[in-house]
């Protein structure tokens, strides 16, 4: 995880809030180091972590965890970390033969499916073992990323209806978090990815937006990253709602600054 | 005119963006409006994903259908969180008759000629989401229009009001909400939002303290505004133009070819080399 985004969030592992569904988005830029912070500040949290990585395999989620002081294989071991590695299990689907219906059964559907053999695969995932010998503190759900579930062929309400049970299921049943990572298409007119981007941002918490610079390309300032907490209108908030903030992304860790004050501007 | 906005009966939309959120605001005019709350719980489990036989049957268009046959005679306040959600998974004209035939059952007394409660639609609606066709239905079947915005982090609400054979009203009312979902309003943003700016710094005249003369003396401002620019058609110069006079002394060139001059006028810079 990184410091720097934990203060800006005002957050630390000890004392983070739950029950909160907080929407990850970029735009024209990667913003893949926003997962890797979660999944490793989740991780240091000690709480039981249900991964639904479509994007990357497990190895690549390791070797960047490691290099934040998190080692994902035993925390897959020890019972932590649930993860679905969606490139290798995709093909499971059709060479082998499953009792129950695969997770990502919607592969085989000709028409337009919906995600609930997913929903129930992260509803058996986080709930609370009987034995009671873990003791974690609260499940998390992370996916990485929704925007290729809309490739795949699902439509956009089924991915929203996906996110509203978990919603459901993990936020105000089990008092857990969800984070998921939605790519903004921007200029290019995707109806769908915007319907799935502004109805989760409806629903969300907090809204951490990494955009990159309108001017191009940068070797110093690697993009912007917008924070949007969405509160209800009280008179009495002493936070702000919105902030955005610059940053450079190091071997290990994430720099952030204010807009124009980067250390090699200054 | 935010806290009487349930009194007008029929559907009122509550639109929000996600800047701006109309949830709050929704909850405190339940609040305002409730004396008995009646809640079906859509949120666990609205698709029926779980067959446990817990879902009231139809899903959520059912319970909505099932609030047009109702039999008691008292006013009735319906929320719905949200109209969005059933916009995306429901056709956009099947919605709207449903909401037709809920928010106007006061026009069509029962049979015993006794009086029918006001019905009063409260739908929240998320402005992205849809797109100009859904959104103009919606809007045309309501009887009021509150939109969500605000500045600097002042919330607000711009309430459209369609009376019949009235003209339509539009008012914008600053509010806030307690954490006990109750309304605040308000006159306008706070001042302690408004950018001040600071009085002990004292504003520093540029013009003071300079080493050349800016200013124009009596008999240099009467010169300058007599002035005519060459550029400006008077009237002085469209009648030199149109009366040429040939004593006027044009200008004229003199030139003296020296030496060195070879006036070639096939080739005046010699530059051409044929």
């Amino acid at each position: 995880m990184f410091p720097e985004l934990n203060n800006l969030l005002n957050t630390t592992p000890d004392r983070a809030e739950q029950g909160k569904l907080t929407l990850l988005c970029d735009a024209k830029t990667d913003g893949s180091f926003l997962v890797h912070h979660f999944l490793s500040f989740y991780l240091k949290a000690n709480c039981k972590v249900c991964f639904v990585a479509l994007i990357q395999s497990f190895s690549h989620y390791n070797i960047v965890g490691q290099k934040l002081g998190v080692n994902l294989t035993m925390a897959r071991e020890r019972g932590q970390l649930v993860f679905l590695e969606g490139l290798k299990s995709a093909v499971d689907v059709f060479f082998q033969a499953q009792e129950k219906p695969h997770p990502l059964q919607f592969l085989r559907e000709a028409s337009a499916g919906n995600l609930k053999p997913l929903f129930e695969f992260v509803r058996d995932a986080l709930k609370p073992v009987d034995s009671g010998a873990a003791g974690w503190t609260y499940p998390v759900l992370l996916v990485d990323d929704l925007s290729v579930l809309l490739s795949l062929g699902l439509g956009a309400v089924a991915v929203l209806d996906f996110i509203h049970y978990c919603r459901a299921t993990v936020c105000w049943e089990l008092k857990g978090n969800v984070v998921v990572l939605v790519h903004d298409s921007g200029d290019v007119e995707d109806e769908e990815n915007d319907i799935l981007l502004n109805g989760l941002s409806h629903q969300s918490h907090l809204i951490l937006r990494a955009e990159g610079l309108a001017t191009g390309f940068c070797r110093d300032v690697h993009g912007q990253l917008r924070i949007l907490w969405r509160r209800p209108s009280q008179s009495t908030s002493q936070r702000d709602q919105s902030l955005t903030y610059q940053y450079k992304i190091q071997d290990r860790s994430v720099s952030f600054f204010a807009k124009g004050m980067s250390p090699a501007v200054l | 005119m935010l806290d009487s906005l349930l009194a007008l009966g029929g559907l009122v939309l509550l639109r929000d963006s996600v800047e701006w959120e109309g949830r709050s605001l929704l909850k405190a005019l339940v609040k305002k409006s409730a004396l008995w709350l009646v809640y079906h719980d859509f949120f666990r489990d609205p698709l029926n994903w779980s067959k446990t036989g817990e879902a009231l049957p139809g899903g959520p268009l059912g319970a909505l259908r099932a609030m047009c046959k109702r039999t008691d005679l008292g006013p009735v306040t319906i929320a719905l969180d949200s109209l969005s959600w059933l916009l995306l998974h429901l056709p956009c004209a099947t919605l709207c008759q449903t909401l037709h035939a809920v928010s106007y059952q006061d026009s069509c007394p029962p049979g015993d000629g006794s009086p029918v409660g006001k019905v009063h639609v409260l739908g929240l609606l998320h402005e992205e989401l849809h797109g100009p066709g859904p959104m103009g239905a919606l809007s045309s079947l309501a009887q009021t229009e509150v939109t969500l915005g605000g500045t600097m982090g002042q919330a607000s609400a711009r309430i459209l009001c369609r009376r019949p054979q009235q003209h339509p009203t539009d008012q914008t009312q600053w509010f806030s909400i307690l954490p006990d979902f109750s309304l605040h309003l308000q006159e306008g943003p706070s001042k302690e939002f408004q950018p001040q700016s600071d009085p002990h710094i004292p504003l520093v005249d540029p013009m003071a303290h300079l080493t050349f003369n800016l200013h124009l003396s009596k008999k240099e401002r009467e010169a300058r505004d007599s002035l005519t620019l060459p550029f400006q058609f008077s009237s002085e110069k469209q009648e030199a133009l149109l009366r040429p006079r040939p004593s006027q002394a044009t200008s004229h060139i003199f030139y003296e070819p020296d030496a060195y001059d070879d006036l070639d006028q096939e080739d005046p810079d010699d530059d051409l080399d044929i």
